[in-house]
């Protein structure tokens, strides 16, 4: 996961929104957004488009410069592991703390793991800025439209409405600074867990069973696939992705491990009937302090 | 030749006040009152879908009467502000204050200005950090914003409600008395309201983060009881 290395660029841009003075956002019915805050905000002038329009002039070459891996090809999700795995009940979600530029850790406890809203979370992995002003716009979106309206949208609705997001990245993405997010969680009418993936253009893809992200997926993947049972309990499904994160962590530089000495350890969470809900630092260290014991029997 | 008809001012303004009452008074009533876990929302109204009481934001909420399309088009916008605010800066600088003065800034230019004023009354209430924080501002169909203690009364018979609900309600009431006094106040001595005819909402202290929330069945049953 590559640190937020746009921040000198986005800082013109704030200054530019606190110029508009806050009056009653009130719109003629042809011109009225409905439910959809990324398009009020392009009316009311704070809009996501001029920011990616700017960059792209303006911050496109100072992008590249910045950016330490500026050339790798578009669409390689760098420097994390993101797992989600179906269980009986919902859906499990976890994610690793390392942030990376280049080949130097930048932070060790960034989360990447987030809860959307009540019954769904998202993950990211690519470039940390952008994905991190991608989650907080879809929260607000999600949010906005549940308030708006008076009910939230579908969990498929959700999902559809990151992948514009992600759609509207693109440009972005082409110059190295891809931003993919994987969206799990529990839909309330057909009563189970579900995962979306989302590839750089947009691309929604809904997975059956589990689903792995950034640059460890590939070893987190084969151990979730030989791991994997249907049906399994929340217990068994924390279990399964605690040990990819592992297994991704032994072999990716760029995914985080458990930290036994400052104590940090990836984010899990989960989303079932009753909503998002993260678990604490202390069971997952309890969780891989097992795993550890049960991989290496002889260590103490 | 015709004279150059002339209204003076005051009359005009007269006109559009009485205008405006008339049209408020025609709706039922609504009430908010501070209780112990925070502040209660209670409203008159038969049906389940078109709310009169609704979330603003993490710690603010809305109420309207009058006609219903006025005051939801100010609703939506207050979410609007709140929602873009909270995202422009944080979600600890949107506050009722705020939000209470742009919507007396509007209401106030739509009275002069407009041939028709809004034919509505509102409320924003803030639920405080701590007890002695919670705001509640009543907003009338002129702009004028007012700071109320302990309880707002909205709508037509408001006079009579409030004079009811002074009596019979505390800041430190829980919840089922606080229901209870506010339901006594807007029936009033001849009619019994049921829980089919009561729109309930409240900003509770004991949720997180998001503090609104709706009163609904069957707890709603259970504390009128």
């Amino acid at each position: 996961m590559k640190n937020d290395i746009l921040s000198p660029l986005s800082q013109k841009s704030i200054y530019r929104k606190s110029a508009k003075s806050m009056t009653l956002p009130l719109f003629s019915s042809n011109l009225d957004p409905g439910p959809d805050f990324a398009g009020l905000l392009g009316l009311v002038g704070y809009g996501n488009n001029q920011l990616s329009s700017f960059q792209l002039s303006d911050g496109m070459n100072q992008a590249k410069q910045f950016s330490r891996e500026g050339d790798l090809p578009a669409g390689v999700p760098h420097g994390t592991t993101i797992v989600a795995v179906r269980c009986k009940t919902g859906v499990v979600i976890a994610g690793d703390r390392r942030a990376t530029e280049g080949v130097s850790i930048a932070h060790r406890s960034i989360e990447k793991v987030f809860p959307a809203d009540k019954f769904s979370a998202v993950a990211i992995a690519g470039a940390a800025g952008p994905a991190i002003e991608m989650v907080r716009l879809f929260q607000t979106q999600l949010e906005h439209y549940e308030k708006v309206e008076g009910s939230s949208l579908s969990l498929e609705g959700k999902a559809n409405q990151l992948g514009q997001m992600v759609r509207s990245h693109f440009p972005l993405a082409l110059q190295g600074l891809a931003v993919i997010p994987l969206f799990a969680g529990y839909d309330t009418k057909r009563s189970s867990g579900r995962i979306f993936s989302f590839d750089v253009t947009g691309g929604r893809y809904e997975e059956t069973e589990f689903h792995t992200t950034g640059s460890g997926s590939r070893s987190a993947r084969t151990t979730i696939k030989l791991g994997y049972k249907e049906g399994f309990s929340v217990e068994e499904a924390i279990r399964l992705c605690i040990k990819a994160l592992y297994e991704a962590a032994d072999d990716d530089a760029a995914t985080g491990g458990p930290d036994m000495i400052r104590q940090i350890f990836p984010i899990v969470a989960k989303v079932d009937k009753d909503g998002y809900e993260q678990f604490s630092q202390e069971t997952v260290r309890d969780h891989f302090v097992s795993l550890i014991s049960e991989i290496h029997p002889d260590t103490k | 030749m015709t004279m150059p008809y002339y209204v003076a001012p005051e009359q005009v303004m007269k006109d559009r006040a009485e205008y405006a009452q008339k049209g408020i008074a025609r709706g039922r009533s609504l009430i908010a009152a501070i209780y112990k876990d925070g502040i209660l929302l209670v409203a008159e109204n038969p049906s389940h879908t078109l709310h009169k009481i609704s979330e603003i934001y993490d710690r603010v909420a809305f109420a309207g009467v009058g006609k219903y399309n006025e005051f939801d088009q100010l609703r939506v916008a207050g979410i609007r502000h709140a929602d873009t605010k909270g995202y422009t800066y944080s979600r600890e600088d949107v506050d009722a204050r705020s939000l209470a003065n742009v919507y007396a800034q509007y209401l106030g230019q739509v009275f002069t200005h407009e041939m028709k004023p809004l034919e509505v009354e509102i409320l924003v209430a803030e639920l405080g950090d701590v007890q002695e924080n919670n705001r509640l501002y009543q907003i009338t169909y002129d702009g004028t914003v007012v700071d109320q203690e302990a309880f707002a009364v909205l709508g037509g018979e408001a006079e009579t409600i409030a004079d009811r609900i002074s009596h019979s309600i505390t800041p430190d009431a829980p919840l089922k008395k606080a229901l209870s006094a506010c339901v006594n106040a807007l029936q009033g001595p001849d009619r019994q309201l049921t829980s089919n005819e009561l729109e309930v909402g409240a900003l509770d202290r004991n949720l997180h983060r998001r503090f609104f929330r709706r009163l609904e069945e069957p707890e709603l049953s259970k504390l009128l009881k």
